[in-house]
């Protein structure tokens, strides 16, 4: 019975990946001190950089071999010979080699990500690289490294070598594999294989996820003592291993088994701390500990009817209670949390690749990394950052001629900061490049049929038109942006996840962008609101403020749509009680407040009965036993046990609404006489 | 004999003896398999959907989860009925999905043998037919074996189509 090997993949998929994120980052570093270092100057590399390349690929090469993802081992393989050359001294990296090993990062990427879906590859520019490596291979070594191998160690002279090489009986059961030692082995050189069988029990007590087998090996060829044990480095624990030259009997085998001991002490080490869990299981507790917090609302609401006499003492409780389960409930969410530096990392590689293509000089200075996140949230942040970097390059920086002329330093600045405030992480992005050229903005913008060609807007509006959908200002379409994906993406993504994006921008002198974002998404901010018997809950974040209308300051547009006036523009007024029908009754603009609410650059004013009150609260899918409903984005669970939904504020002002500026713009004309009485604001909410 | 095959297939497929809930809306007997019942509640009120269909009376809190009630009476478009004590929620499982399921009273627990089963006569154009496994004589009454998949699919839990701001009509589907 074999060992399902399969539930390993995903660990191996995490762990290469993991690998070739510090790869490509050690890869980074030795370029760094290569364009730091004089142009003819070798330099020496930090061993402890090249020794994490080296692991990685190692590591990689070792994985792939024994899930027999062939076109992985083979690629690893190559690179791991080039490596050994450049480990063993016998290679210098320089810029060329820096930047094919990057590519050739790249390639595994792409392989591995082949082997895990069963997606195919396009062969050109995996052949692309390999050429490109063996011709590396080719190329004969700079004789300087050869007195290095003379006073080297023993363990690295090349020969005839004597393995005996006999796995511990539970050998399977780290799911390791000794075909594929010998299978790797042989790629070294001439291999012959005795195998000894003495271990072998009768067949009726043979038990076959034992191993009993062992084995002699004859190694012949060019072969260093290092090699041979790198092969057997991931088993070396698991077995007994005794490495003898054939010309030279006299080398302890001891040597051989020290070394593999320390290369597994670096590998844990370089893998560091970290636990998986799964999402499932995470979800379920974040869940649990979402229902103790309901229960004690459900405590709290029943003891504050009791009065403060009968329930002191369980009110001292209750406190407890409640101190108790914010803890649990933090502990709990932090387990999901991951720090932002996941996202971060991917970007000294995207602005060393772009800049050098732009040929701009960036130099990329990120802090913040430790800050910590909610797992969804970084991936779905992931993207819109990348893409900000890259538009950053793209438009906001200039080639160093032009910053120059401008009496700037040629090397510009990309700067990324991450920081907690409360609730929030704010992440800002900050360029000292030209910053926004408003009037190339406003011009694009009325080519566009995005506002009125007469409309007067702030600085800070006609920054805003950057984020409108179809909006860009690249005079070229490049590879890199204006391709139709712009910032207006990056907002409704940044939107979805219940934060916000600003952009400041000074021409000249840079852009700052700050995205504000929730730490989490399963618990929101709410303000609760009364629609006939029914409570519904607003997302706080979407409400800009709330107010009390007379039914004069209401216009009636001739379709029956209703607007109001607030601040300088006009908003669709949307009346809960008819979206919702349920309960019919008063539906009066006297009585009611006016919550006004924005989302996705659309503005409108909910209509509803009583405001609630703020109130945390955890975040429940209507679509886990039932399905997605139009203008509910999910639901909760009340104080009293009962459900109430949360609204889907962009679904309910989309359906009524045009973009901001364009309404601001098209309906200030329809509307020739707007309302002298300003509105009165009820309460503040920001 | 143009049922024959009808039944035969039917019996086929569920040559077993089943064990029922059965409960009863508007004097009909119905049975559901006690294999798919979570549990029953007695009624409590539930958070009303906007945009969907009248049988849907709303969402319940389920410790914790949030499920629709189906109001039976509405599903086979019967006339609402006031809720009182004697109404109860039946909470079905139905692969990973809970549903809870409103009728009129619970009546039973009992064993529906293989011979008590009654193949469903043929008939034209009911779009009910769907949500009926078969019948089954019990003693001197006809009880209706309900399929609880078909009734809690997400597909049949789909939205009558319905202009926004409308008041939804509450009664016969």
């Amino acid at each position: 019975m074999a060992i399902d090997i399969r539930q390993f993949h995903q660990t191996f998929f995490d762990e290469s990946h993991e690998g070739l994120v510090s790869m490509e980052s050690a890869l980074l570093q030795i370029e760094q001190g290569l364009s730091t270092a004089l142009p003819n100057q070798a330099t020496t590399s930090d061993p402890e950089v090249l020794n994490t390349i080296f692991r990685v690929v190692h590591s990689i090469k070792g994985g792939a071999g024994t899930f027999g993802f062939g076109w992985v081992t083979d690629f690893s393989h190559l690179l791991e010979t080039l490596l050994d050359d450049v480990r063993a001294g016998h290679r210098q990296v320089d810029r060329p080699i820096a930047g094919l090993l990057l590519r050739a990062v790249d390639c595994l990427q792409i392989l591995l990500a082949s082997a895990r879906s069963g997606s195919s590859v396009d062969p050109a520019v995996i052949e692309e690289v390999t050429a490109e490596l063996e011709a590396l291979h080719l190329t004969p070594v700079p004789a300087m490294g050869i007195d290095l191998a003379a006073t080297g160690a023993v363990a690295g002279k090349a020969g005839t070598w004597r393995i005996r090489f006999i796995p511990k009986a539970n050998l399977f059961f780290s799911g390791n594999d000794p075909l594929r030692v010998l299978r790797e082995l042989s790629t070294l050189g001439k291999l012959h294989v005795e195998t000894d069988m003495g271990r072998l029990p009768p067949w009726a007590e043979l038990d076959p996820e034992i191993c009993y087998l062992g084995w002699t090996l004859e190694l012949s060829g060019n072969v260093t003592r290092d090699a041979i044990t790198e092969v057997f480095s991931w088993i070396a624990d698991d077995c007994e291993l005794e490495i003898q030259s054939i010309q030279d009997q006299s080398v302890a085998p001891k040597a051989a088994s020290a070394t593999a001991g320390d290369s597994d002490a670096d590998q844990a080490k370089a893998r560091g701390t970290s636990i998986r869990v799964s999402t499932h299981k995470m979800d379920t507790l974040v869940d649990i500990v979402g229902e103790l917090v309901i229960t004690q609302t459900i405590l709290n609401q029943t003891v504050a009817q009791f009065g403060p006499d009968s329930g002191q003492r369980l009110n001292a409780g209750l406190a407890q209670l409640e101190r108790n389960l914010r803890q649990l409930q933090e502990n709990v969410m932090r387990i999901r949390m991951l720090p932002i530096g996941f996202v971060f990392n991917r970007l000294p590689r995207l602005v060393r690749d772009i800049s050098q293509q732009l040929g701009k000089q960036v130099e990329l200075k990120i802090s913040g990394e430790g800050t910590e996140l909610d797992k969804t949230v970084i991936e779905r942040i992931s993207d819109p950052l990348l893409h900000m970097v890259r538009n950053s390059l793209d438009h906001g920086i200039e080639t160093p001629q032009e910053r120059r002329a401008a009496g700037k330093p040629e090397i510009a600045c990309i700067r990324i900061d991450a920081s907690q405030r409360g609730g929030h992480v704010i992440v800002e992005i900050e360029d000292d490049g030209r910053g926004l050229d408003q009037d190339k903005i406003l011009k694009r913008a009325v080519e566009r049929g995005l506002v009125a060609a007469n409309t007067k807007l702030s600085a800070e509006q006609i920054a805003e038109l950057v984020f409108l959908p179809g909006f860009t200002t690249a005079d070229s379409v490049s590879d890199l942006s204006g391709r139709g994906v712009g910032l207006d993406v990056v907002r409704n993504n940044i939107y979805s996840l219940g934060g916000n994006i600003d952009v400041r921008t000074q021409a000249g002198h840079g852009t700052h962008f700050t995205i504000r974002l929730p730490l989490t998404l399963a618990i929101l901010d709410g303000l609760g609101v009364q629609v006939g018997s029914q409570t519904y809950i607003l997302p706080l974040t979407s409400i800009t403020e709330s107010m009390a209308l007379a039914p004069e300051q209401i216009r009636r547009l001739p379709g029956g749509e209703e607007i109001f006036q607030f601040r300088q523009e006009y908003a669709p007024l949307i009346r809960l009680r008819r979206v919702f029908g349920g309960t019919p009754g008063a539906d009066d603009i006297n009585t009611g407040i006016v919550v006004v609410v924005e989302a996705n650059g659309r503005r409108a004013g909910l209509l509803v009965d009583d405001l609630l009150g703020q109130q945390q609260i955890v975040i429940k899918s209507l679509e886990s036993h039932y399905r997605r409903v139009d203008g509910i984005s999910a639901a909760t669970i009340l104080g009293d046990g009962t459900v109430a939904l949360i609204l889907d504020v962009g679904g309910l002002v989309g359906a009524v609404s045009a973009p901001l500026l364009n309404l601001n713009s098209t309906q200030s004309a329809a509307v020739n006489r707007p309302a002298s009485q300003s509105s009165s604001p009820v309460r503040a909410l920001h | 004999m143009q049922t024959a095959s009808a039944v035969d297939s039917y019996l086929a497929q569920t040559n077993t003896d089943t064990l029922c809930l059965t409960f009863r809306l508007s004097d009909q007997d119905y049975g559901i398999a006690i294999s798919k019942v979570q549990e029953i509640r007695e009624w409590t009120k539930v958070t009303p959907l906007p945009s969907s269909p009248s049988y849907i009376r709303g969402m319940l809190n389920l410790r914790g989860a949030i499920v629709p009630v189906i109001d039976l009476r509405l599903r086979f478009g019967l006339d609402a009925l006031e809720h009182d004590s004697s109404t109860v929620i039946i909470v079905v499982n139905v692969g990973s999905r809970l549903a809870g399921i409103l009728v009129d009273t619970v009546s039973d627990v009992i064993n529906v043998d293989y011979d008590q089963r009654r193949a469903l006569p043929e008939f034209e154009g009911h779009a009910n037919r769907r949500f009926i496994d078969g019948l089954a004589q019990i003693d001197d009454r006809l009880m209706v074996l309900l399929n609880v998949e078909k009734l809690v699919t997400p597909e049949d839990l789909a939205p009558v189509p319905q202009t926004a701001g409308e008041t939804e009509q509450r009664g016969a589907v």
